[in-house]
């Protein structure tokens, strides 16, 4: 057992890892952050998009000693109930929640391309969810969320 | 009791006069999902929990002759092993369907015979996944190979391997069953002279269609933890779309009662049929069991793609006879269906590749005949559409090319020929699931309007039939489509309301939201009914200790069954509520009005509130609360009308989807955002399918690409714009107005898309999918 400082969606944290290489998406689940899926341990799906210094990993590839000293957000540092962020009150608002597996890595993932870019084109939505599966709402609603949470974020508004 | 017996009262008849019915209500269980709250299977740690793992067989056909599990079993940290020998020796189908199922017992927990690559073999159950995956390397199997056979067409052959030899294999109905000969389930209905509509017709087409595996990919693949409770009960924390026939199926598989299980659903992550499937918990209990510890079985993606279960491929061969006056006079339609190395849902998806479809196309002479075959392939089983999708594509291409023979406009020729308000068919009482179905007349119909609309989005008359050089050429086609609401006179939901001391309602109910959304649904039906908001309604589904039956989210049922059932209890709550407040206002009940979470009448008005709190502590104290059941008599189907606009690449072959539109009638849209998302998920999946999911088979019955980097989901750059009609009717038999949305919408892409293919370069396309090298294929085939 070994232990890997971190920055835990804002706090500083410990997380009690078997090796090294322990996939960061495992060490997560075991220290209690079940928010971060698994659905194909392989890099495919997405299910699993975390936050590392803000830039989008997904978790089940990457190496937990990678994410020493390094800013970790999950869906948990997002918002919670009664108290959501803002791309997360846009996902409901708009129906973008179905079965609502992919929706942590699908809001991670939109957070890292609003925080870049407040204001994306269609396309560079598109791009930036590519790496996020979800077959449950065909992601029309997905992208209908994302503009609605770009425009708030745009006037200001962060919950 | 009249059909509408619900609304009368209620004064809602046809109004749409609703306050929480038919908005755009924010999921109940929403907030939890979008804050990652630990609300699915895998977020649940039960203390000194094993990991399990299963070992797969590599042979597509053989005989188990010996395993030795003594260096697995000696591996530290290895609990319990489990093989054949393990287990009782019981037949069970793994098709969560009414019981007795319409599907063979023909599947055992483990088995000394495997029957695809991918079937299971043994299994362990260990303190880690990890010690758990190397001790599998440790079982040694012995196999006697036998012969496989993957071909459909030659697995009812005479001299054909035997996949189901066992003596136990038996199918629980009185229904036609020979797995001596692969056949795994037969049907034939003949309606009115076939030959004879043949004979009169002016053209005659016929074709042989060839629609392909698939595979559902939910994004959290099966898993299920087994634990103990304190009184040493079984608890089953699973991903199920039917928690109640998994504590039946496992009683049956281990000769346990069913007073000793208890099956838990949580949030589901996504299922679109596969969830319907008691894959696994029979074999997480057993070994459960075996170690005398908590147990958790999670697939992996490679075994969700192998060894759960897939869409039945079937060979169709359609022929139909139709006169220059555009009356179809003859369908005859024979199917081939591939499904597998087990007999799950085989009988019912044939079925309903007739009933779903034949009734839809007014015509007097109709045959449909069908085998379903095993074979030595991965496992058929549900899948959204459920055979419907299958048909659809033979029949939707088909009456593309029909209309082109007698040079019709294929939009106003469809409207022409479909069934409409009033009449029936013959095919609704001939065909039901497994068994005969039951007659009904259709009592809403919305499609001529779908046709209607969906003809202006995609700009048809704009876009038809255009003339084009060059490398990119485009297309439009479309097709119409009918699905069901729930299986009639089978089966039941029921629901048990209670109210609170501050107004509010405790809504318990067996139906399963898999992510569809149901629980706001019923949320939104039962405040309907009760005068109060949808967030005044805690929703909780389903436990089969704490919520009443349900046979589950099946069949397109939910809203239309268990939503009925939610009315009819909500009735009698009201009833109480409304006896309760004419006690605390002295006023004779029919004086009194409940409106807005409070009753008024002559001497004024008492809240929800106040009437809780006086049941409860005041005076004549007792709980409000009432429950009840429903069946359904009917199932009337939604109808929809599907367009597209493909660009063919006339170098690669390659198709892109330009533009989708799906006009549909689901009666009254209970939650529309939410009916509009089961419409835009089933038509992005049935375009994934038509364009590039597909197994790929080695010839030894291997699936060579178990992982979405081969087997090629549609993601967001994939997208083609797509646009949602929802095109209102009132149901009359259905809650509110509503029938079923979840199904009818995969239906569409495969004809659609092949029409519009052949729009824009000229060549049909009869097998799925549209590969670019089959497209290419058919291109230069034509020339």
């Amino acid at each position: 057992m070994i232990k890997i400082k971190t920055n835990l969606n804002g706090r500083q944290r410990e997380l009690a890892a078997d090796d090294y290489t322990e996939p960061l998406l495992d060490v997560l689940r075991k220290n209690g952050r079940t928010g971060t899926k698994e659905g194909c341990k392989a890099g495919q799906c997405g299910a699993c998009v975390i936050l590392i210094n803000n830039k989008p990993v997904n978790a089940c590839l990457f190496p937990v000693f990678r994410a020493e000293n390094k800013k970790i957000t999950t869906i948990e540092g997002l918002g919670k109930p009664n108290n959501l962020g803002v791309i997360q009150q846009s996902f409901l608002e708009k129906g973008a929640v179905q079965c609502g597996y992919c929706t942590p890595g699908m809001v991670l993932s939109t957070k890292a391309l609003l925080d870049k870019t407040p204001s994306p084109s269609e396309n560079e939505i598109l791009e930036s969810l590519d790496g996020n599966l979800c077959r449950c709402t065909g992601y029309v609603k997905i992208i209908d969320a994302v503009k609605l949470a770009s425009e708030r974020i745009r006037n200001g508004r962060n919950k | 009791m009249p059909l509408n017996w619900h609304l009368n009262g209620l004064g809602m008849e046809e109004t749409n006069n609703f306050k929480e019915v038919g908005k755009s209500k924010i999921k109940v269980d929403g907030q939890a999902l979008v804050t990652g709250q630990p609300q699915f299977v895998a977020d649940f740690a039960i203390p000194d929990m094993l990991w399990a793992k299963i070992l797969w067989s590599p042979h597509a056909h053989a005989r188990i002759r010996n395993i030795d599990t003594a260096k697995a079993e000696k591996l530290p940290g290895v609990k319990a092993v489990l093989t054949y020998r393990d287990v009782p020796r019981i037949p069970f189908t793994t098709a969560g369907q009414g019981a007795p199922e319409p599907s063979p017992y023909d599947s055992f927990i483990l088995d000394d015979k495997v029957r695809y690559v991918g079937d299971r073999v043994a299994a362990v159950a260990a303190e880690t996944e990890e010690i758990a995956a190397r001790s599998l390397e440790l079982i040694k199997v012995d196999y006697e190979i036998l012969e496989p056979v993957f071909d459909p067409r030659n697995s009812a052959k005479k001299g054909a391997p035997v996949i189901h030899d066992e003596k136990e294999a038996h199918m629980p109905l009185p229904l036609a069953y020979e797995p001596k000969k692969n056949i795994c389930a037969h049907v034939d209905i003949n309606i009115g002279d076939v030959k004879a509509g043949l004979k009169e017709a002016d053209y005659v087409v016929e074709h042989e269609y060839d629609i392909h595996y698939a595979q559902h990919t939910p994004i959290e693949p099966h898993i299920t933890t087994v634990y103990f409770d304190a009184h040493g009960r079984i608890v089953i924390l699973t991903s199920t779309q039917v928690p109640f026939h998994v504590r039946r199926i496992v009683a049956r598989s281990l000769n346990i009662p069913i007073r000793k299980i208890r099956v838990i659903k949580p949030r589901i992550g996504g299922g679109f049929g596969v969830k319907q499937e008691v894959l696994i918990e029979p074999l997480v209990t057993a070994i459960a069991l075996k170690a005398g510890q908590a147990v958790c079985l999670k697939y992996t993606r490679k075994e969700e793609f192998v060894s759960s279960r897939c869409r039945h491929p079937q060979i169709i061969k359609l022929q139909t006879g139709i006169k220059k006056d555009g009356t179809v006079s003859a369908i005859d339609m024979r199917i081939i269906q591939n499904n597998g190395a087990y007999g799950s849902h085989g009988l019912t998806i044939l079925c309903n590749t007739g009933s779903k479809i034949l009734p839809l196309i007014k015509c007097p002479n109709v045959l449909f005949e069908g085998d379903v075959v095993y074979t030595n392939l991965p496992v058929g089983g549900a899948y959204r559409g459920y055979g419907a999708t299958e048909g659809y594509f033979a029949m939707g291409v088909q009456l593309d090319e029909m209309a082109e023979k007698i040079g019709v406009d294929v939009v106003e020729w469809c409207k022409k020929i479909h069934i409409q308000v009033g009449e029936t068919s013959p095919v609704f009482a001939a065909l039901g699931e497994g068994v005969e179905g039951v007659e009904q007349n259709i009592t809403s119909c919305g499609l001529d309007k779908c046709i209607e609309l969906g003809a202006k989005e995609i700009d048809w008359y704009g876009k038809k039939n255009k003339k084009q050089d060059g490398r990119y050429r485009r297309g439009v086609g479309m097709a119409i489509l009918m699905q069901g609401s729930s299986i009639p006179e089978i089966d039941m939901g029921s629901v048990f309301i209670k109210m609170n001391e501050d107004g509010s309602f405790n809504l318990l109910l067996g139906a399963t939201d898999l992510g569809t959304g149901s629980d706001t649904v019923m949320a939104q039906i039962a405040a309907e009914v009760l005068a109060t908001e949808t967030e005044n309604i805690i929703v909780y589904s389903s436990d089969t200790d704490l919520t009443p039956f349900d046979v589950g989210a099946y069949a397109s049922s939910t809203t239309y069954l268990s939503g009925q059932a939610v009315i009819k209890a909500a009735q009698k709550v009201k009833d109480q509520i409304l006896k309760v407040a004419s006690e605390m206002m002295n006023e004779p009940m029919e004086n009194l009005k409940a409106e807005n979470a409070a009753v008024s009448g002559k001497n004024g008005r008492v809240t929800f509130t106040e009437i809780g709190h006086y049941s409860l502590y005041t005076k004549h104290q007792h709980q409000i609360m009432d429950s009840a059941s429903h069946v359904t008599h009917k199932s009337p189907p939604p109808f929809s009308a599907h367009f597209g606009e493909v660009e063919v690449d006339m170098l690669t072959g390659k198709v892109r989807v330009i533009k989708y539109v799906a006009a549909v009638d689901c009666g009254t849209a209970i939650n529309p955002v939410s009916a509009e998302g089961q419409v835009e998920g089933a038509v992005l999946n049935g375009i994934s399918y038509a364009l590039c999911e597909r197994f790929i088979f080695n010839e030894k019955g291997r699936m060579l690409n178990p992982n979405f980097d081969y087997y090629k989901i549609f993601s967001t750059r994939d997208l083609p714009e797509i646009k949602t009609i929802l095109v209102p009717t009132y149901e009359p038999t259905g809650p509110f107005g509503a029938k079923s949305v979840s199904e009818i919408g995969i239906n569409g892409p495969c004809p659609v898309i092949a029409n519009a293919i052949y729009d824009a370069v000229g060549a049909r396309l009869y097998r799925t999918p549209f590969l670019p090298e089959s497209v290419l294929g058919a291109i230069k085939g034509k020339k």
